[in-house]
């Protein structure tokens, strides 16, 4: 048995910029367990709620990240929606889909960008995010914003997209796709960047279960569970069936995050096939008054939205579960036995959110 | 060897095209039609009706009804474009370029007792 020793890893981490903090006990090179602590950046945006209009509040909850921020805005309006008892205009059923996989192709290119940082890959970083660069350009066009969008609100969308602005998008996606590829294929076969993400921190069916562990972590184990399959925004209609690898290694989770990437340019080509005419917000009249419950897959995970209104302007109560504190006991488990030098790739395969987490 | 050479097609693309980053400040920055860069109001249509000033979540836009005066705090403004939307006399909109930036707080008044550009209140700043 080697000395044991405990190395503080974070919140200021020069892969990680992301504030959690873990306290990682060591055996020479060898992690044995790791202590989380989080709660460094709590800004009370849940209680804000009871001081703003509900209306209002959208700007707000969008703010609860600067990566998944469209879903979080259209998660609340649908919470709120399904208290009114509200059913918006199938076109802006359409346009939120459209919106949240752009989203997820973009968080997963930042996310295959800081996975390439943390193993030391630093052009292939610069590669992707110059990929994630020509989705916010698109963001921008179609919502104003490129990473706080302001698009939704209770009742339907603010924007609308013609379809010349849809079919440039798609004739946008069809060449990006092809780079994509080119530079997805670097993570899946090259040589060295396989070494470092081949068998290290294996999370088991059983194990990932038993932790209730979500989104591509959680297929990257095997589980074929996916949130869009539970209809929410305009799913119903559209062709999704989850990414799964059985693997549970980070090759796998990587592996997932990629084919998701790919999956999310086929949901927004149904979609713009699909996109009815119309309108695309209508009135919510009334207060919200009852509560609900919605959950939505962010390119993270599984995000679950609570509600409850008292018949007035003001929410009772607005709750956030989000998916990177779903997946914390599970980077616990991984980061057992792992050594010293991957656990930054440990923590980032988590794709780790401690803004949304902590709110 | 085809393993360790997957990168190389990127590397070669890049030795021989231009950078995808352009010089801002030197240059332009990119803006498009849609894009929300800080709020700017045509005071003459303004009617002072708070509205704005209620809806505001970072309320950083006060009304003065009695002295008709309109402020905002430029950098306390999270451009979500809330006021645009409510307002009734469609007095505000949004400018596509965003606020420079600043070592202090902007401060933006409108209205009486006299009017007063960005530029002169930028130039009065300076001298105090």
């Amino acid at each position: 048995m080697g000395n044991r020793s405990i190395v503080p890893f974070g919140p200021q981490h020069p892969v990680l910029p992301e504030p959690i903090h873990l306290d990682l006990v060591v055996e020479d090179e060898k992690v044995v367990e790791a202590i989380p602590s989080i709660g460094f950046i709590h800004r009370g945006l849940e209680h804000i709620v009871k001081k703003k209009d509900f209306n209002d509040y959208v700007y707000v909850a969008e703010r609860v990240c600067g990566i998944c921020s469209f879903m979080h805005g259209m998660s609340y309006c649908e919470a709120v929606e399904r208290v009114m008892d509200v059913d918006i205009p199938e076109r802006a059923k359409y346009l939120r889909t459209i919106w949240c996989e752009m989203s997820r192709i973009h968080s997963h290119m930042l996310w295959l960008g800081l996975l390439a940082d943390a193993f030391g890959f630093e052009s292939l970083f610069y590669q992707c995010w110059r990929m994630r660069e020509k989705i916010l350009d698109m963001f921008e066009m179609s919502t104003g914003g490129r990473v706080i969008f302001s698009v939704n609100k209770v009742g339907g969308v603010l924007r609308d997209m013609d379809h010349e602005m849809l079919s440039n998008f798609i004739k946008q996606f069809d060449d990006m796709e092809k780079d994509i590829i080119e530079l997805t294929n670097v993570f899946l076969e090259d040589y060295t960047v396989n070494t470092r993400l081949r068998d290290v921190g294996i999370l088991t069916k059983e194990q990932g279960l038993e932790l209730g562990v979500v989104g591509p972590m959680m297929r990257a184990s095997g589980i074929a569970f996916d949130t869009r399959k539970l209809k929410y925004a305009a799913y119903e209609w559209i062709d999704v069936e989850p990414v799964v690898a059985t693997e549970g290694d980070c090759y796998a989770r990587t592996y997932v995050r990629i084919k998701e990437i790919f999956q999310a340019f086929d949901i927004i080509r149904q979609a713009v096939k699909q996109i009815p005419d119309g309108e695309i917000a209508i009135k919510a009249k009334g207060m919200p008054n009852g509560e609900a419950f919605v959950r939505v897959e962010q390119p993270r995970g599984e995000a679950i939205y609570y509600v409850k209104g008292n018949g007035t302007k003001f929410l009772d109560r607005f709750r956030v579960r989000t998916p990177t504190f779903a997946n914390i006991p599970s980077l616990l488990e991984t980061t057992k036995g792992a050594q010293l030098a991957d656990v930054p790739i440990l923590i980032l395969t988590i794709d780790p959110c401690i803004s949304c987490t902590e709110r | 060897m085809a393993t360790l050479m997957r990168f190389t097609k990127t590397v070669m693309k890049n030795l021989f095209s231009k950078p995808v980053t352009t010089a801002y400040p030197a240059g332009p920055a990119k803006v498009q039609e849609r894009t929300r860069g800080q709020v700017s109001i045509d005071i003459d249509k303004c009617v002072y009706c708070t509205l704005c000033a209620m809806r505001c979540p970072a309320n950083a836009i006060k009304v003065d009804r009695n002295n008709k005066i309109w402020e905002i705090d430029r950098f306390g403004c999270i451009q979500c474009a809330n006021c645009v939307n409510v307002c009734a006399k469609n007095a505000l909109s949004m400018d596509q370029h965003y606020t420079s930036p600043a070592a202090k707080s902007v401060i933006v008044t409108y209205g009486a007792p006299k009017q007063e550009s960005e530029k002169e209140q930028a130039e009065n700043k300076s001298e105090k």
